[in-house]
């Protein structure tokens, strides 16, 4: 037996860890003033229209929404999977998934016509809406995970706890089943009415919320000084690798099929070929930057051991993430609805042509306001309980499951 | 027309009689029926599934450069030039004319473009608290209460009929309600319909002489539309999501 490890605070003293609270914090005021400037005025102020209903918000949402599920995944391998080396990451895990959830879903609220009625979406449900659902989904996966750290955390209900890992783990993949469904059951549009989409949103969750995690566990040592050995950094990396690698999977066998059949040439012919900046975020910002370079980067024989390189591929995965969901999102509803299969079409609500959208600073002040939240929280809970090891070290987290695990 | 003719006695002792007795038996027993009107169903009075709202779009007899339903639209329900401050895009349209060209033979048409009140609206399908609603007979609407403007049925329409109102609103008609952050779409004259009139569009296409559009009762085969979709083939737009829609084309 290991001598246990010993979860302490972080000392929050530092003038970095206040600039860090007050840069966060003034991220969030400006994301406030973006929020009651758009609610004030009307979407109007915003890029968004009936064309492109949903815009840069709902990429951030959706991106932080995602990555929360992928970031409890670390807490799950351990838990779920009994894989001891990342038992002493599982609190980390949780409270980033809790962070995440809770910033994504403060910018998919906030952009509502009507955010003022949030008590509606939480009274009036139908239930055939996966979007009802979702809420649901969302909801119980808070308390689930909050129930899971603290039976991680508390010594009397520490022997509860596998149960409530394996809950939220099963859980955590209906929640991203869920989210993907939003756009899979969405039979009007080309880009959508996909099965694909549901395991593809999980498996873009695993490679999200692993990047997040690594970047945040660097940050978080390297910051407080505290030791974060190779063993551990090593590991999750190369499992950040087999992400990109499924991910990059699942991205393959959908526009294979899609472009088999001939109905989806148009939309395909527009992503992969001739969309302009989506074709450009397509293959540069999530083929290349997104996945080949990560992946290069992770598993090179040199390069795949430097920490930098470790955390830019990381932080690459996170861009890729960015713009896989810009291209789904925004780039599924530029390409015009095929109501008259075979026709050209025109009118003046701009049927059958290519719909155009510019982000407005005040979406992407909102969005940045979720990423904000979702780190401020984690700062101050950090600072605040014991979610982080003193030390990470390769000695001090089981080195013999170290060299034999997987 | 009663308000022209001169009044005679008989008539006027009845309706005093009786508007007596309906008054008394209204204050003796509230809430109780008295009398039914004879076409239109009463206000409090739920909607029920007996009767299913249809429109029949003849495009072989909708005029070139006409835009009629589209005016009287939105004359009728206040939209069109109600958002300055809002780009094209953002503005909304309850019904468009749309021109349509085959891609292969050149063969060219112009239609409108409205809610295709369909029976399973993939819009009600997907809203989340259940503001997207279809009535009972038929006409696809929603609740402007209980919207929270996430546009989840914009996403999910195959028809790109619902707008998304982006700014405040002025001068709005007492009988079409809007609000902004809510989403809206073809109400089929709603409030008309339940009065036992029919919707400002097709009004106005008759008002022509186009005679393009046809409303009615799907359900009563005696009724012109009934008649009119047995004599000729129609089809419904994007007819492979089987959505059973409630306004059927001609001639494409």
């Amino acid at each position: 037996m290991k001598t246990a490890l010993i979860y302490r605070e972080t000392e929050g003293k530092s003038t970095g860890f206040w600039v860090l609270l007050g840069g966060l914090g003034a991220i969030m005021l400006l994301a406030l003033g973006a929020v009651l400037h758009m609610e004030h005025s009307g979407h109007h102020v915003t890029g968004m229209s009936n064309q492109i209903v949903w815009g840069m918000p709902h990429v951030f949402a959706i991106f932080l929404i995602v990555a929360a599920s992928g970031a409890l995944n670390v807490a799950s391998i351990g838990t779920v999977f009994g894989k001891p080396l990342y038992k002493p990451l599982g609190r980390l895990s949780g409270l980033l998934a809790i962070a995440l959830l809770l910033g994504g879903l403060m910018v998919l609220v906030l952009d509502l016509g009507h955010p003022d009625r949030l008590i509606v979406a939480m009274t009036y449900y139908n239930f055939k809406s996966i979007f009802a659902w979702n809420i649901i989904l969302y909801n119980g996966f808070l308390v689930i995970t909050v129930v899971y750290l603290w039976f991680m955390m508390e010594n009397k209900m520490n022997k509860h706890y596998p149960v409530a890992g394996f809950v939220a783990f099963i859980w955590r993949l209906i929640l991203t089943t869920g989210t993907g469904s939003i756009f899979g059951w969405l039979v009007a549009r080309q880009a959508y009415d996909a099965a694909l989409m549901a395991p593809m949103f999980v498996i873009m969750s695993f490679a999200y919320g692993l990047a997040v995690f690594i970047l945040v566990l660097m940050a978080s040592y390297n910051w407080t000084n505290r030791p974060l050995g190779d063993a551990i950094l090593y590991r999750l990396k190369n499992l950040l690798g087999v992400f990109i690698g499924a991910v990059l999977y699942f991205v393959f066998v959908y526009h294979t099929t899609n472009l088999y059949a001939t109905e989806h040439h148009g939309i395909e012919r527009f992503i992969l070929l001739d969309g302009g900046i989506y074709t450009k975020l397509f293959w540069i910002g999530q083929i290349i930057l997104g996945s080949l370079i990560p992946l290069f980067m992770l598993y090179h024989p040199t390069i795949g051991k430097s920490r930098p390189a470790i955390a830019t591929a990381a932080a690459l995965v996170i861009v890729g993430g960015f713009a896989q969901l810009y291209v789904i999102l925004i780039g599924g509803q530029a390409y015009p609805l095929e109501i008259f299969p075979g026709y050209e079409v025109t009118s003046s609500f701009f049927d059958g042509g290519i719909n155009s959208y510019s982000p407005s600073i005040w979406e992407i002040t909102l969005g940045a306001g979720g990423i904000a939240f979702a780190l401020l929280m984690v700062t101050i809970a950090v600072r605040v309980l014991r979610f982080l090891p003193e030390t990470l070290a390769d000695a001090a987290i089981d080195p013999h499951a170290a060299a034999k695990a997987d | 027309m009663s308000e022209n003719s001169k009044p005679v006695d008989p008539s006027r002792r009845e309706f005093v009689v009786k508007a007596s007795a309906a008054t008394s038996a209204a204050a003796i027993a509230p809430g109780v029926f008295l009398t039914a009107p004879a076409s239109a169903r009463p206000a409090d009075q739920p909607v029920t599934g007996d009767k299913r709202w249809g429109i029949l779009v003849d495009t072989n007899k909708c005029a070139d450069n006409c835009n009629d339903c589209v005016t009287a639209c939105e004359t009728e329900n206040g939209w069109g030039d109600s958002e300055p401050n809002s780009a094209p895009e953002q503005r909304t349209q309850w019904i468009r004319t749309v021109e349509i060209k085959n891609k292969s033979t050149g063969y060219a048409k112009t239609l409108p473009l409205m809610c295709q009140h369909c029976e399973t609206a993939p819009c009600v399908d997907v809203c989340p608290t259940g503001a997207s609603f279809r009535r009972d007979d038929g006409i696809v609407l929603v609740d402007k209460h209980i919207c929270i403007g996430c546009r989840y049925c914009m996403m999910a329409c195959p028809y790109k009929a619902r707008s998304f109102i982006h700014e405040d609103l002025h001068d709005q008609k007492p009988w079409a309600p809007r609000g902004k952050g809510t989403v809206e779409s073809c109400t089929m004259c709603v409030h008309r319909v339940d009065e036992g009139g029919t919707p400002a569009c097709v009004e106005a296409c008759s008002a022509e002489n186009h005679n393009a559009l046809i409303f009615g009762d799907l359900y009563d085969e005696n009724s012109e539309i009934s008649r009119e979709l047995q004599k000729h083939d129609s089809v419904e737009l994007r007819g492979d999501l089987g959505l059973n829609t409630g306004v059927r084309y001609r001639g494409i």
